[in-house]
């Protein structure tokens, strides 16, 4: 049985993460939460944010025309609060959100969510996840 | 017409330059990649001027200026910086409606907000932290009749401070007050979405402060931010936003072993005990009003009390009453005396709230009011106005237990004080809380139980000086507001003397 995907991303957030990679190299993300621009994720040089024990590692980008694949990682206590539901990596106009690598294009990744559904979560819940470290 | 006139329509009483450079060295200093980007007003959602896009070494530059003026800043009396301080605010005061109608036209705020609170708040900031400093003392221990350990406060010297967005002039002197009081030079990066309400300021204060004691460096938080975050050359670095952006401070201050402090936001709870009700008087008002407070500042507050917990005794009635206090609250253009809500800051802060009242809907939870986009029409088409929204779920919904940062707030039921504490710490943050009940007892356990570092009791989103603010949890470390602010931008400097004429013996 097919493990579902717990985070995909559009084709504007994969188009931008062409561009981010050919300016900047391999990638990661982490998902932010808390104040100002919390609750986003967070694109980052891949390495640049150490990840360890208390992150959990979502899923992963396979994205045409970028060799390595793009981890996705949020912090464990986060996950436990947001794992029910599965996770869409958008691009919307903006500006800024912490250190991003995509705040200079005038972009900001934003992240879209939904339920997943019964069959989806009957998988998912016996699913291991793995962590950082 | 509104009661203030727009920046850039004749009569206004702000007056923006059309593009700011960085703030170096008691300087506008141009950036050195030669590069701009525009700053956009989210009253209407357009440009009104130009702001320095910074880098690496625009952030070495400034902290050039910053060591160049830290030894003979470092020596200065505290009378003499208290003075200093004194005189901004009275700068300040002279100036507020201007330093006020900046700060809206770049935010979005209310000018009632920033007119009567978020200046007025600055301004009593710096005399605090000017007579905080004066009063301070070190102390001298008697350790034994020939031994004395004395101690000394000393300014750490250069230090690196990343300021947000919701309240870009208070935040911005929450941190530096305390910081100048203590003898630090500063580089100051503003955030991006609202660069110039602190170079507005400094322009009004500039020959009050020596070259070189307060530098403003501009631009992105990849490009500018971890750059001094990440300097060897900094002693210190205070962050207020997100909790990645947090970790990521840490690590690069763990780099350089320096001392950090973070201010990371919070979910936080408002509770409401079923006794608030029991009479229809003055504080049952004072009540209603309180649980109001999520829309202040359009919600964007690291202590937006997000999360209204009220008894099942009287859950019908409050949620009732409050739901008509909350249909009540008059949006409309920031610049009117009357408006109670602006406009969020940011076209992706706009993005991100209404991303939340979607998941919200998916997730099973009921808009009890609001729920969507406003369009305020006219000029303000084009800005970035949400509906004040209630939302009726359970604590296990992410609109629970994230911070929307919108006027978003998520109401439930408890059954019990044990219930409201369970509910109330069921989060990842621990910030901000509200309790209101007419039974002291009640409050003080509740004040005392909810693991969180402001507990507002029968009040909410007061923010005096002289009252310590800041988190448990993950919602940071450190405390601001407080004259114990000033430790965190000392060293201790001990002495410890032998008046003993005689050997120990032992060599």
């Amino acid at each position: 049985m097919e493990i579902p995907s717990r985070v995909d991303y559009t084709e504007a957030a994969a188009e931008m993460l062409r561009e981010l990679t050919a300016i900047n190299g391999p990638l990661m993300f982490h998902q932010s939460g808390g104040c100002c621009d919390g609750s986003s994720p967070m694109c980052y040089l891949e390495g640049e944010f150490r990840v360890g024990a208390q992150d959990v590692l979502v899923g992963e980008f396979v994205i045409k025309g970028i060799e390595k694949p793009i981890k996705v990682w949020m912090s464990a206590p986060q996950f436990e609060y947001w794992k029910h539901t599965h996770l869409t990596i958008d691009l919307v106009d903006g500006r800024g959100g912490g250190f991003s690598l995509e705040a200079p294009e005038g972009k900001r990744f934003l992240t879209r969510s939904r339920l997943f559904t019964d069959g989806e979560w009957e998988i998912l819940e016996s699913s291991p996840v793995s962590r950082g470290a | 017409m509104t009661d203030f006139v727009s920046p850039g329509q004749p009569g206004s009483k702000a007056v923006f330059l059309p593009r700011y450079d960085h703030w170096i060295n008691g300087k506008f200093v141009k950036p050195s990649s030669g590069k701009y980007f525009e700053n956009v007003t989210p009253v209407t959602g357009k440009v009104f001027c130009e702001v320095a896009r910074g880098n690496a070494a625009d952030i070495d530059l400034a902290l050039d200026a910053a060591h160049a003026a830290a030894p003979a800043w470092g020596k200065t009396s505290a009378t003499e910086r208290a003075i200093m301080l004194n005189k901004i605010a009275d700068r300040m005061e002279a100036n507020v409606e201007a330093i006020a109608v900046a700060e809206t036209w770049e935010n979005g705020k209310p000018i009632r907000e920033s007119l009567y609170v978020d200046i007025p708040l600055a301004i009593d900031h710096f005399r605090y932290f000017a007579a905080a400093i004066r009063a301070q003392e070190g102390s001298a221990g008697e350790l034994d009749n020939d031994t004395v350990a004395y101690h000394f406060h000393e300014p750490l010297g250069v230090v690196g401070q990343i300021i947000p967005w919701n309240f870009p002039i208070l935040m911005a002197v929450w941190k530096l007050a305390p910081a100048i009081a203590a003898g630090n030079c500063v580089v100051l990066k503003p955030a991006e979405q609202t660069p110039v309400s602190i170079h507005f300021l400094m322009d009004l204060i500039k020959d009050l402060i020596p070259d070189g004691v307060v530098n403003i460096v501009n631009g992105f938080g990849v490009e500018a931010g971890k750059p001094l975050a990440s300097s060897p050359r900094i002693a210190k670095i205070a962050f207020t936003g997100e909790t990645s952006t947090g970790r990521l401070i840490m690590q690069y201050a763990s780099e350089n072993i320096i001392p950090v402090t973070l201010e990371l936001g919070g979910k936080s709870p408002n509770i409401f005990f079923a006794d608030v009700a029991a009479e229809n008087d003055a504080f049952y008002d004072k009540a209603l009003e309180g649980f109001t407070m999520f829309a202040v500042n359009q919600g964007e507050v690291c202590t937006c009390p997000s999360r209204g917990l009220i008894e099942a005794k009287i859950y019908d009635k409050f949620l009732g009453d409050v739901t008509a206090r909350t249909k009540a609250i008059k949006q409309g253009h920031p610049l009117d005396l009357s408006t109670m809500m602006g406009a969020q800051a940011s076209t992706d802060q706009l993005e991100k709230i209404l991303s939340y009242l979607d998941i919200g809907r998916k997730e099973g939870a009921k808009v009890i009011t609001g729920g969507e986009r406003a369009d305020l029409g006219g000029e303000l088409a084009g800005g970035y106005y949400v509906m004040p929204t209630i939302f009726e779920g359970n604590n296990k919904m992410r609109i629970f237990q994230e911070e929307i940062f919108g006027p978003v707030i998520s109401v439930t039921k408890f059954d019990g004080f044990d219930n409201a504490m369970e509910i109330a710490n069921d989060t990842l943050y621990g910030l901000g809380a509200g309790v209101w009940t007419r039974d002291m007892n009640t409050a003080y356990r509740a004040g005392r139980a909810i693991q969180a570092g402001r507990v507002w009791t029968n009040c909410y989103h007061a923010y005096p000086a002289g009252a310590a603010f800041g988190g448990y949890k993950a919602s940071g470390i450190g405390r601001e507001n407080h004259k114990m602010m000033l430790d965190h931008y000392q060293q201790t400097k001990n002495l410890l003397v032998s008046y003993s004429p005689n050997k120990l013996g032992f060599f």
